[in-house]
């Protein structure tokens, strides 16, 4: 973690727009520049068009592009590859993904890939996708012509020029994804056809559909954020999105533990590709249920954890607050779950497709009784690898629930992830009941951890009863003594407290720093960053970013009193800071809260903190 | 042959008020149990919160207490996790039919091999004494004083609408037509709901009582097997034939009618048509209360083809662990 990490925020975005000649490309590509050098990127654009300029419609020779690098700094080319490939029908597919990044998000009208549009630009199958080794979870198909035709059917336009405005549709979606301001695309649009309102009205018509279609869909490009280390350590790389790497790391810890990988799940936005990237894996014996309802993919995650699985739930906010009385079920009968928090804006429904850190009392709090659950935060998209595995391993040595929080920014944003070696990494020993203890267990004795043993069905002679009343201590049975249920409650904070968690480590001028910088899970790269960009001015500034949240690392309070200055960065208004003044006697942190739904700004984030230290 | 007795899955002293239903249930689940003879340590009896949760402590095998309505959705997890585990849900009427009514029709979607035994009593008792899903209009409880102003479900009509392959129905006291209901639900592969009607004594005593007692169910139920002519009343009178739409008693030698002229009841026609219709009788409309496996379809579980899902791209495709998987993505190399 310790990696200086550089954050490209939507710093350099390359979008090609390709379809026939006569698709209107040009304009697209044309609108989305305009639209986004009037906010204040530098552009830089090429347009590449076809040699055959009378190719037949849908032929591979009759395909142009047009390709638009926007960048918040200095652009200077077109861009190498892109990252979003909008391909208006089968020929620019079929010619353009060439032009597309690893990982990126291709945009096709699924109405211009029928039998003979397949036929025309060279398809042997109709299975397009699979012929060209594309993964679906990057398509975003949409039957574009459809949706125009829809809506401008009232508008009196034959077919021939409604169908014209299908490259608005694909325009409005691309709006969508990068958030442009369509305001700035509808005066352009006045403008240019001010002297035939009708047409002006009808693209901004479908510009305003396809953007909604984005917004329904909770459609979201991957790669929008770069997050890379700057060391460059030797070895293989590939590039990896949060939510693969968090379910490359449950996997990987499944096969660590040599268990079944369960996940019971929801599909929300924006957790859902776990639950994508998890399905694909059954060659590796993956097992993933969707489930009626967040509850009940808690709840057969905890019954497959009964039953002898490394079980998950994945989900976002909202879902946690449904999946609460289950995850407390798995409190109280210690058996190992790993509980996915994709966080996004809330309350309630909030913002789906943004980002926030506001769900963390939640995971701590949010439960009724005393409910001690560990709760852990990945700090970047490759670190989502190493935090899912963590996870893992500690539900499964001590036999509790773990929530891992990740974010809407880290779990979309992707870096460069160096291909682990599962064998280096540390063993998984969950505490299986030991077989000379049986006629002698009950299933709440302890082991040193003070970790209740594992009894997996289907062992003999270990048969037991768990379930969501207080048990007694000694024989297991349902206890309402007022001395047993103090000592359990005690029991489950203890095994809590005891579990090993790294100390959080001090980066910068961590002897005499003026001002120590505080932040959890996926902020780290920004504030790092702003950490960099003030000491670079000569400043005396440090960082504590926090991995483990609960149990907390043991050298928390000596960190946090050891500086004059101590600022909690998070997005949230100050879940964090308040978690540590419980837990850090007489600490009274400054504090720098934000909850946008985006990622911070670096120079927002140093100018916050020079203010501290002018303080 | 089975290796085990009744006694080998009991545990325990049953904390229910004396004469509540729950305990004749509790004994036809240990002697059906031991028929079946799959061991304690293979079993998982899994139940929600209510007076009829309670069973699984009751249970020599493996087994939780759960959560108030999710018995049916951590079953799902334990069953396709373990698919080895013969597993059992136990709820009542509140647990599966109220707080737990999404899992229930969802379970019995998916045809799940659960056993679900719905312990239905029409009435939260654990509570002291509220209406529950399944208690008729006009219903007197501590929570509808005036009566309730809504209709009650009809559990078979929920496992039917929900596309369930299997439904019995047995009274808690009468033993032999329990541990034949439950024998038969262990026998069929998938989702198996088995309600049973049982009595609470304390807050709503003598609900089933039609039903309840040797003489009673002679007048007022019908035992229906696949195979066999829906014949019943206290010396085999009565029979049921199809007219129009629906079912007509009839007697066995008046107008003509002979037993040959009797339906013949099919658990095992597709068509639940029928079936729900036997499901509903005893409504208070003139017709006896169907008691055994009404329905009891074959179809493919849940369990056997996530399964057989896995089996199926393990053979198709070329990576086996975590590090073939990495292979999958394009990587490069940093030298």
């Amino acid at each position: 973690m310790a990696d200086t990490l550089e954050i490209k925020e939507r710093e350099d975005v390359v979008v090609r727009f390709s379809g026939d000649s006569g698709d209107g490309m040009q304009l697209a590509g044309n609108i989305f520049s305009t639209v986004s050098a009037t906010v204040g990127n530098s552009i830089s654009t090429f347009p590449d068009y076809p040699a055959d300029i009378r190719a037949p419609q849908g032929s591979l020779t009759g395909v142009s592009g047009f390709q638009v690098h926007i960048g918040a700094g200095q652009v200077f080319t077109p861009g190498d590859k892109c990252d979003v490939l909008v391909a208006m029908n089968a020929a620019a597919l079929k010619t353009q993904y060439k032009y597309a990044k690893a990982g990126a998000a291709i945009i096709i009208d699924t109405d211009s890939f029928g039998k003979s549009d397949l036929e025309k630009a060279a398809f042997k199958t109709e299975d397009y996708l699979g012929e060209m080794g594309i993964d679906p979870d990057r398509v975003i198909a949409c039957p574009i012509s459809t949706m125009v035709k829809d809506c401008l059917a009232d508008s009196g336009m034959d077919v021939k020029s409604i169908l014209k405005c299908r490259n608005m549709f694909a325009l409005g979606l691309v709006c969508w994804l990068f958030d442009r301001d369509l305001n700035i695309a509808f005066n352009y649009l006045k403008e240019k056809f001010a002297k035939k309102a009708g047409v002006a009205e009808a693209n901004i018509k479908v510009i305003q559909a396809g953007y909604d279609y984005g917004h329904n869909t909770h459609s979201s490009v991957a790669n929008v954020y770069r997050i890379e280390s700057k060391t460059k350590v030797k070895g293989r790389y590939m590039d990896i999105t949060g939510n693969k790497a968090t379910a490359y790391g449950l996997i990987a810890a499944a096969e660590k533990a040599g268990l079944k990988l369960y996940l019971g799940s929801y599909p929300i936005t924006p957790a859902t590709d776990v639950l994508h990237e998890l399905s694909k894996h059954k060659s590796l014996g993956v097992t993933t249920v969707q489930c009626e309802d967040e509850i009940a993919g808690c709840a057969s995650a905890v019954g497959a954890s009964f039953a002898g699985a490394l079980a998950v739930t994945s989900t976002s906010g909202p879902g946690i607050c449904l999946k609460s009385e289950a995850m407390n079920l798995a409190v109280i009968m210690e058996l190992p779950l790993v509980v996915l928090d994709v966080q996004r804006g809330g309350p309630a429904t909030g913002l789906p497709t943004k980002s926030e850190q506001t769900d963390l009392l939640q995971c701590l709090f949010g439960r009724n009784g005393e409910s001690p659950m560990p709760v852990m935060a990945a700090t970047s998209p490759t670190d989502c690898f190493d935090a899912a595995y963590d996870a893992c391993k500690i539900a499964l040595e001590h036999m509790t629930p773990v929530v891992l929080l990740t974010d809407a920014y880290i779990a979309n944003g992707s870096g460069a992830f160096k291909l682990p070696n599962l064998a280096e990494y540390p063993a998984i020993n969950p505490p299986y009941v030991p077989e000379e203890m049986k006629g002698t267990w009950t299933p709440y004795m302890r082991n040193a951890e003070g970790s209740r043993y594992w009894a997996v069905p289907g062992r003999e002679g270990f048969q037991h009863i768990l379930g969501g009343l207080e048990k007694d201590n000694k024989t297991g049975a349902i206890s309402t003594d007022p001395e047993n249920h103090d000592l359990m409650t005690r029991l489950r904070q203890e095994k809590i407290d005891k579990i090993q968690v790294p100390d959080v480590e001090v980066l910068g001028d961590k002897d005499n720093a003026d001002l120590l910088i505080v932040g959890f899970g996926g902020t780290y790269g920004h504030l790092r960053a702003a950490m960099d960009e003030m000491r670079a001015a000569g400043k005396k500034v440090a960082l504590a970013h926090f991995k483990y949240i609960n149990p907390l690392p043991k050298n928390t309070a000596e960190v946090m009193k050891k500086y004059k200055k101590v600022v909690v960065a998070e997005q949230n208004m100050g879940q964090f800071a308040s978690f540590l003044r419980m837990k850090v006697d007489n600490f009274v942190p400054y504090q720098f809260n934000q909850v946008k739904g985006q990622p911070f700004v670096v120079a927002e984030l140093v100018e916050a903190f020079e203010e501290i230290l002018k303080k | 042959m089975s290796n085990y007795t009744a006694a080998d899955f009991k545990k325990g002293q049953p904390r229910w008020c004396p004469g509540c239903g729950d305990h004749f249930f509790l004994a036809s689940l240990h002697k059906a149990m031991a028929e079946i003879g799959v061991a304690p340590h293979d079993t998982a009896v899994i139940s929600g919160i209510g007076c009829s949760s309670r069973l699984p402590h009751y249970m020599a095998t493996y087994g939780m207490n759960t959560i108030h309505g999710r018995a049916a959705a951590i079953a799902t997890g334990a069953k396709v996790a373990n698919p080895k585990l013969s597993v059992w849900q136990v709820s009542g009427d509140g647990d599966g039919l109220a707080i737990g009514g999404n899992h229930f029709i969802h379970a019995n979607r998916r045809n799940i091999d659960l056993k679900m035994i719905l312990l239905n009593n029409r009435i939260y008792g654990l509570t002291k004494g509220q209406y529950s899903p399944t208690s008729p209009r006009g219903f007197v409880s501590k929570s509808s004083p005036y009566g309730t102003v809504e209709d009650p479900f009809r559990p078979a009509e929920l496992c039917f609408g929900a596309r369930g392959h299997f439904f019995a129905r047995a009274v808690a006291t009468d033993a032999p037509g329990t541990v034949d209901v439950l024998k038969e639900a262990y026998n069929h592969k998938g989702a198996a709901v088995c309600e049973i009607l049982q009595n609470c004594v304390i807050f709503n005593n003598g609900t089933h009582d039609s039903v309840y007692t040797p003489t009673e169910r002679k007048k007022n139920a019908i035992y229906v097997k696949h195979g066999q002519p829906l014949i019943f009343g206290e010396n085999n009178e009565f029979g049921l034939v199809q007219e129009g739409f629906g079912l007509k008693i009839v007697k066995i030698g008046e107008n003509g009618i002979t037993e040959k002229d009797i339906l013949v009841h099919d658990a095992h026609c597709q068509d639940n048509t029928l079936q729900l219709k036997l499901a509903l009788m005893g409504d208070g409309d003139g017709f006896p209360i169907a008691l055994g496996v009404i329905r009891d379809v074959e179809a493919p579980t849940y369990n056997d083809a996530v399964e057989a899902q896995i089996a199926e791209v393990k053979a198709a495709k070329k990576y086996h662990n975590f590090a073939e998987l990495l292979e999958t993505n394009d990587i490069w190399e940093v030298k």
